[in-house]
């Protein structure tokens, strides 16, 4: 039916010079994106391995989960360790006799149906509805200071690769130093002793007052949710910032060695033009990659940051279920998390040889 | 003549012993010459000793009492308790020299694990190359992938942590990956270089070219992330004890910290015994990062041309 559509293929002989020719467009479309496709491989390769893993990792947990459930449903209901233990199983839709095997298609079963991994310590509640929840707040504290770092270092790092020998780059320094190395949660301490304990000006814990505004969309709500989060941005933006200014004074040093910059300058163009118009946009080309790395980790949460804040978010969530031994919730959101970083980094390693050509030639 | 032979063999051996004995100490000499003279590592180094000294002499001179007194609770610092007590009228000071040891023991195992995995594994698969590499690479996206502290904390509720090696060997686990992806990257741009290039022509075995030409190369970079993995361990190890897994070590600095505050911040006494850890912490991690820093403008061949 095609042969008559198309002239080509009515020329040459029809059979096995078609399929030649179908492999050879093929070909040759793989060939023009194969860098895509590369990507996309080991980005699948990745996932499929770390849900192993993941998987392997919790059934390593001394404890059977059913056990430790039907015992709580014992102690509840007061029913035989038996009667509990079957119902427990049936509850937690696990069959006891199935091998590692037999449950690990179980598990992948659901995670095509998009269950991540419901609760067995409180019913109803899943990994799933978790991250409905608990994600936006997460998101909301670390984006905005991931945003509010970026701008300030790259802003810094730029202006101080420029006048390396001046008093700004010494101060820029010492920063860079203390505060990469001041571990992020300690400075979270620090600044939560300090503001919300001593002087009392911000909210130590929790994300808003449930007491004195309701959720929605109204101004009372919004600039308490943005007093609760003032402190955790803060702390956020402390400890990313230096990180920030280091690569982009380090990519601007690299940018001002090349011969275009000399060139500019030849031409008698001013510093400022020269940093504003030259320098920054070639030296933020590495940075891309970098700030991608880091949205991606913002969707595992920041535990540690999250829990001295008592800010429920995700890595609040991971912490205090580790501690609880809700380990089906565990897997379904480290998951989730390894999931976003690795989806991140794909896009960001797909719009790269858009903005910078040079990648995809070399 | 069987015996002279022998002998001949022996004396041979012991006069090539000998030289390279003494070109070990020359070179030893002649390189810690060079790694003190930079005043960044003198800084860092002095620092870093001092806490080794501490760890070592500090509960000789001042041993811990780990017994209660509950009418000496949460005293003021004074000369006889510098740091004040804590809520059951232990002596914070001797906590914190206490807990110095337990610190830089985790620090250093985990420091060795990591950096003995990682570079083994980085070595191997810039070097061979082919599907190992793809393997390794592939096992090392895993790791780089799923983020690190929710599988600390989870490592810790899976073993039960009683002993520092115990969490070391759980943090350096998960923390060998990025270590071992930018020595594989330095390898294989090694690998192109001409003095390789050579040695592979002569047919010079793997080994020698891996432990003779490869690694010197690559050695200072080691040198640099040991002090970098100490760092990063020392991070993770306070942060699990601040969740309040591992438990096993009550005068650890991080297990102080999260004492302090499960005590409640309200509290300002509980704050005073917090700072010395977090005080401590700092220094110790500031110390490091100069440390490494002055190595680095030492060691690196690449700064050395500028």
């Amino acid at each position: 039916m095609n042969e008559s559509m198309n002239p080509v293929g009515a020329a040459t002989p029809p059979g096995k010079s078609k399929i030649k020719k179908f492999f050879g467009v093929c070909g040759r479309f793989f060939q023009k994106y194969s860098y895509f496709f590369a990507k996309i491989g080991i980005s699948l390769v990745t996932l499929a391995l770390s849900i192993i893993a993941l998987f392997f990792l919790l059934r390593m947990i001394p404890g059977d989960i059913v056990e430790l459930y039907a015992l709580k449903l014992q102690n509840q209901q007061g029913i035989t360790f038996d009667r509990a233990y079957e119902l427990a199983a049936g509850l937690l839709n696990y069959d006891p006799n199935e091998n590692v095997f037999q449950a690990f298609v179980r598990y992948m079963g659901g995670l095509f149906r998009g269950e991540l991994g419901n609760s067995y310590l409180e019913t109803g509640v899943s990994a799933n509805s978790l991250i409905a929840t608990r994600l936006p707040w997460t998101l909301f504290i670390s984006s905005v200071s991931l945003f509010i770092s970026f701008f300030i270092g790259i802003a810094v790092g730029g202006f101080v690769a420029q006048k390396r020998k001046g008093v700004a780059d010494k101060v820029a320094s010492g920063y860079i130093a203390v505060s990469g190395s001041v571990p992020d949660y300690l400075i979270a301490l620090i600044l939560v002793i300090v503001f919300a304990y001593q002087l009392k000006w911000f909210p130590a814990q929790n994300n808003y007052d449930a007491f004195k505004v309701t959720p929605g969309f109204n101004l009372p709500f919004i600039l308490n949710v943005l007093y609760y989060a003032f402190l955790p941005i803060l702390s956020y933006t402390i400890v990313q910032t230096g990180n920030w200014i280091l690569h982009m004074r380090g990519s601007c040093i690299g940018v001002l060695g090349e011969d275009y910059i000399l060139a500019a300058r030849a031409r008698g163009l001013s510093e400022g033009l020269i940093r504003r118009k030259y320098m920054k946009k070639n030296a933020l080309l590495p940075l891309i990659t970098q700030f991608g790395v880091s949205f991606g980790a913002l969707f595992g949460g920041a535990t540690l940051m999250e829990s001295i804040f008592n800010y429920p978010g995700i890595g609040l969530e991971i912490s205090n279920r580790i501690v609880n031994k809700d380990y089906m919730v565990v897997q379904g959101l480290i998951f989730f998390s390894a999931a976003m970083v690795i989806l991140v980094n794909l896009v960001v390693d797909l719009i790269y040889p858009l903005v910078d050509p040079r990648v995809r030639k070399g | 003549m069987a015996q002279e032979t022998k002998e001949n063999k022996w004396n041979e051996f012991l006069s090539a012993f000998a030289r390279v004995m003494r070109e070990f100490g020359s070179s030893l000499l002649r390189g810690l010459k060079k790694v003190f003279s930079n005043g960044k590592t003198i800084v860092g180094f002095s620092i870093l000793a001092f806490f080794i000294l501490v760890a070592i002499f500090g509960p000789m001179i001042f041993p811990y009492d780990s017994n209660t007194d509950m009418a000496n609770s949460y005293l003021m610092p004074s000369l006889k308790h510098p740091f004040g007590t804590d809520w059951l009228g232990r002596d914070v000071f001797r906590q914190v020299i206490a807990g110095t040891g337990s610190v830089l023991e985790i620090a250093f195992y985990s420091a060795i694990f990591t950096v003995a995995l990682g570079t083994v594994l980085g070595i191997v698969s810039g070097y061979l190359g082919g599907w190992v590499d793809k393997i390794i690479m592939s096992i090392t996206n895993i790791f780089l992938s799923i983020p690190s502290f929710p599988i600390y904390l989870l490592l810790a509720a899976i073993v039960t942590i009683n002993t520092p090696v115990s969490l070391a060997v759980i943090i350096s686990i998960w923390s060998w990956a990025g270590l071992c992806r930018s020595i594989r990257v330095q390898i294989m741009s090694l690998k192109e270089r001409d003095f390789i290039q050579i040695c592979t022509v002569m047919h010079m075995s793997k080994a020698h070219i891996i432990f003779k030409e490869l690694m010197p190369n690559v050695f200072s970079y080691i040198a640099i992330n040991f002090v970098m993995a100490m760092r990063n361990a020392i991070m993770a190890s306070v942060g699990i004890m601040l969740v309040g897994l591992a438990a096993y070590d009550p005068t650890n600095w991080g297990a102080i910290i999260n004492a302090a505050r499960t005590k409640g911040l309200m509290n300002v006494k509980n704050i005073y015994i917090l700072l010395y850890p977090l005080v401590c912490i700092i220094v110790f991690q500031i110390a490091t990062l100069v440390l490494a820093n002055g190595l680095d403008e030492t060691l690196n061949p690449r700064l050395k041309v500028l």
